[in-house]
């Protein structure tokens, strides 16, 4: 990118063999110089985009992205044109990432706030640890499956697995769902063979708020992806909750 | 209620003829061994709750309390001594983990105690540091391969190579990692100012960092730990270093746990997570599961801080530390920061702070040496941590091969701290492990921090007059210079991984 470029509303940053360290110095230098958006062309496994980001502005992925996209962002918004690796969406406090295909493992690990939509499956360990705090409240809305230990230690915030196009028989969420789970919503477009679910978590109904949640961010999934919002809704969801607050309060003695 | 079998550890006696029924001890104690009964208007005692913590006895005004240690004998048995049959007791009576607080009390060998300094005699006189400059400061951080120099036309050299960011310390002692949540609001106050007052580093450990400490974040390393409590942009780019934690010494290889009763509402705000909920952090990072991913972490960090802090990783020390630390260099840690097994916590299994990882004086021999034969040595700095209880223990550390040490019971103990190892109660009367405001503000932040900053200058001025005894006025020429040590009464195979001879050798 050059000088001149800055203040521009639409930059392209080719990112093809170079090393991820002078592309996200390039990414970081537009965003924070007021460009709106930044596309970046050619990305080979380029870790790191959109890391520890406070401004605001959109990054328009072309290839896929590598691990620890949008780690620690507080801000902008991302768009994947393809799949993503693994770590999407770490500690993340803010913003929005978008991606128009699968994603890897430990998807939104200790996320605190904003929002990931995946239009595919993703990997093992989404969600874990997802704390919320306050007005921050991380929602994570997976289109397809999601693999073994879904939310576990989840603490906070609103998964939600819709269950869609995914690989015949492959049960919507994995072994060990929810192990540890101590906070927050799990919302899956279908049951969950119970021994499939870890110790800790439990099936409720869902109330209206999670009704008008679900139909919020299904209105969002639809429109980034395409689909019918009604008949996505009109799956049999159901959610899971943790059955305590505090699954380890009382294992010590004194 | 009288737990069965549970018998007391401490007898406390109030002298009658001393005691003049002021009630102050009734009120010191958190924990209800005090109390004054109305219709013989005497004050009583229940020793069976006394947990040996001194506060009454050193406020009372007569000084009319003695505690000791109860004389309940057990047959003398060197196998099933009182302390094992007593947790059999416990154990046996409410079916859980043993939870104790700070560092392993167990008498294992201290090998600080077996290692001795030199000093100057006659060859190679001694400097007396109230005349001569002595040399303290320490920088941590990676160090170039080699250096590079420019020469412009009029011959000024100037350096070419650029240095990675380095910590700059006035003296080698920093405080350790100590969340705010397990400590309270004054403690850590007041170890961030001590740290700003003596130019050194306070570590906020994984509990975030309290709006009100900011502006003292220039002597503050900040902790990512598994619970990546409080973590965000501005906490990581705020403070002079961040330290991935990746273990403890009390406690290897397993998290933490802040219960619920701790997390009131600043507490909340500071970590980022809802009130009066418990705080729990993962064993492993779950990004974490190999060295490529210690390494994926640490860029991460140094991305999210553009390259201007150095990133440190804590370990524990474990059986194979020396191959993780190599790791950890390897991976890209500017600082590997390690912690022996009797680093102090807040709340451990007492089976685990009692029975899980290795002193800290080989470990860190032995890590020092690996990274030497590696030619990675330069690569990071190494923090010693876990148990420094003088300034010869430090002196020693960095002779073994320290470039300084973390300090955390030793700072405790300088703000009032007795040791009772009850901090996982949240009842310290000392106002330090609580977060009780009845209790907290028992700890005055001004009179902490001056006793802070008094500890770290009588250590530093001991350090000095070690050194120039040995005849050398900069810590750095001491640095790994275990020609300066002897041992005393170790076994060749400990002599060998310390890297010593032998007294009288
Ligand atoms: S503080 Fe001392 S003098 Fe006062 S009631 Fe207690 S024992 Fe008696
Ligand atoms: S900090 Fe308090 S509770 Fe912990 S050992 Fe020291 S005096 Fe006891």
């Amino acid at each position: 990118m050059t000088a001149n470029a800055a203040g521009a509303a639409h930059v392209t940053i080719a990112a093809g063999d170079r090393p991820y360290r002078p592309v996200n110095a390039e990414v970081r230098a537009a965003l924070e110089a007021g460009v709106k958006t930044v596309e970046l062309s050619d990305v080979r496994g380029h870790r790191y985009i959109g890391c520890g980001l406070t401004c605001q502005g959109k990054i328009v992925i072309h290839g896929v992205p590598g691990n620890d996209l949008a780690m620690f962002m507080d801000g902008p918004e991302i768009e994947v044109l393809g799949n993503a690796q693994d770590a999407v969406g770490n500690t993340m406090n803010r913003g929005r990432v978008t991606i128009h295909g699968d994603a890897g493992d430990v998807l939104a690990h200790s996320m605190r706030g904003g929002t990931i939509l995946v239009k595919g499956s993703v990997g093992y360990r989404a969600g874990i640890h997802m704390k919320s705090y306050k007005e921050k409240r991380p929602v994570v809305v997976i289109g397809g499956a999601a693999g073994d230990y879904l939310g576990e230690y989840m603490a906070g915030g609103l998964l939600i697995v819709l269950g869609l196009a995914r690989e015949r028989g492959l049960p919507i969420s994995g072994i060990y769902t929810g192990t540890g789970m101590h906070g927050g919503a799990m919302i899956l477009g279908e049951a969950l063979d119970p021994r499939s679910l870890g110790r800790e978590v439990g099936k409720a109904d869902l109330t209206p708020e999670d009704l008008a949640d679900l139909r919020r961010y299904v209105g969002q999934y639809v429109a980034a992806f395409g689909g019918n919002a009604e008949e996505i809704l009109a799956r049999p969801f159901v959610k899971y909750l943790p059955v305590s607050r505090r699954p380890y309060g009382q294992i010590y003695v004194y | 209620m009288r737990k069965w079998l549970v018998e007391p550890d401490f007898i406390l006696t109030r002298d009658p003829d001393r005691c003049i029924n002021c009630q102050v001890c009734v009120r010191q104690c958190a924990n209800d061994v005090h109390v004054h009964d109305e219709e013989a208007d005497l004050v009583q005692s229940d020793s069976e709750k006394c947990v040996g913590c001194h506060r009454c006895a050193a406020l009372c005004p007569t000084q009319a309390i003695s505690i000791e240690k109860a004389s309940l004998e057990f047959r003398p048995n060197g196998n099933w001594t009182a302390d094992r049959i007593r947790a059999v007791y416990k154990q046996a009576e409410g079916g859980g983990i043993l939870l104790s607080g700070m560092g392993n009390d167990q008498t294992l060998p201290v090998l600080w105690d077996h290692m001795v300094l030199n000093a100057s005699q006659v060859t190679n006189p001694s400097i007396d540091p109230l005349r001569e400059p002595m040399e303290l400061v320490t920088y941590l951080g990676r160090k170039p391969d080699r250096l590079e120099l420019n020469r412009d036309a009029n011959g000024k050299v100037s350096l070419a190579t650029e240095l990675a960011p380095q910590l700059r310390l006035e003296t080698p002692i920093m405080f350790s990692a100590m969340s705010y949540g397990s400590i309270s609001y004054n403690a850590s106050f007041s170890l961030a100012r001590a740290a700003q007052a003596a130019g050194t580093f306070a570590n906020t450990g994984e509990g975030g960092l309290h709006k009100d400490f900011r502006p003292y974040a220039k002597n503050l390393i900040v902790q990512v730990a598994s619970g990546r409590f409080g973590v965000d942009p501005d906490y990581l780019n705020v403070a002079a270093a961040v330290e991935i934690k990746i273990g403890q010494g009390a406690k290897p290889g397993i998290g933490g746990h802040l219960p619920a009763e701790k997390v009131d509402a600043q507490v909340s705000a500071t970590r980022m997570i809802p009130e009066r909920t418990d705080a729990l952090s993962p064993a492993p990072h779950h990004d974490i599961y190999s060295i490529e991913d210690l390494r994926q972490l640490i860029y991460g960090i140094k991305e999210a801080t553009q390259y201007t802090k150095p990133v440190c990783v804590k370990i524990s020390a474990v059986h194979n530390v020396a191959a993780i630390a190599s790791g950890a260099v390897r991976a890209g840690a500017d600082i590997v920061a390690i912690d022996g097994f009797r680093g102090g916590t807040g709340a451990a299994p007492t089976v685990i702070r009692d029975n899980v990882g290795i002193p800290i004086e080989l470990a860190l021999a032995a890590v020092d040496a690996r990274l030497r034969d590696e030619g990675i040595r330069h690569q990071a700095s190494i923090v010693a941590a876990g148990s420094f209880r003088s300034s010869a223990d430090v002196i020693k550390a960095i002779a073994l091969g320290a470039d300084a040490v973390y300090i955390g019971t030793a700072a405790l103990v300088a703000m009032g701290c007795h040791l009772c190892q009850k901090c996982y109660t949240g009842k310290c009367n000392w106002g330090i492990a609580t977060q009780d405001p009845m209790l907290t503000k028992r700890l005055n932040a001004d009179v902490a921090t001056r006793r802070l900053s008094n500890l770290l200058r009588g250590w530093s001025l001991e350090i000095k007059e070690m050194l120039g005894g040995m005849g050398i006025n900069a810590i750095e020429s001491l640095r790994g210079n275990r020609e300066h040590l002897r041992g005393i009464a170790l076994s060749d195979r400990d002599l060998n991984i310390l890297g010593i001879k032998a007294a009288g050798e």
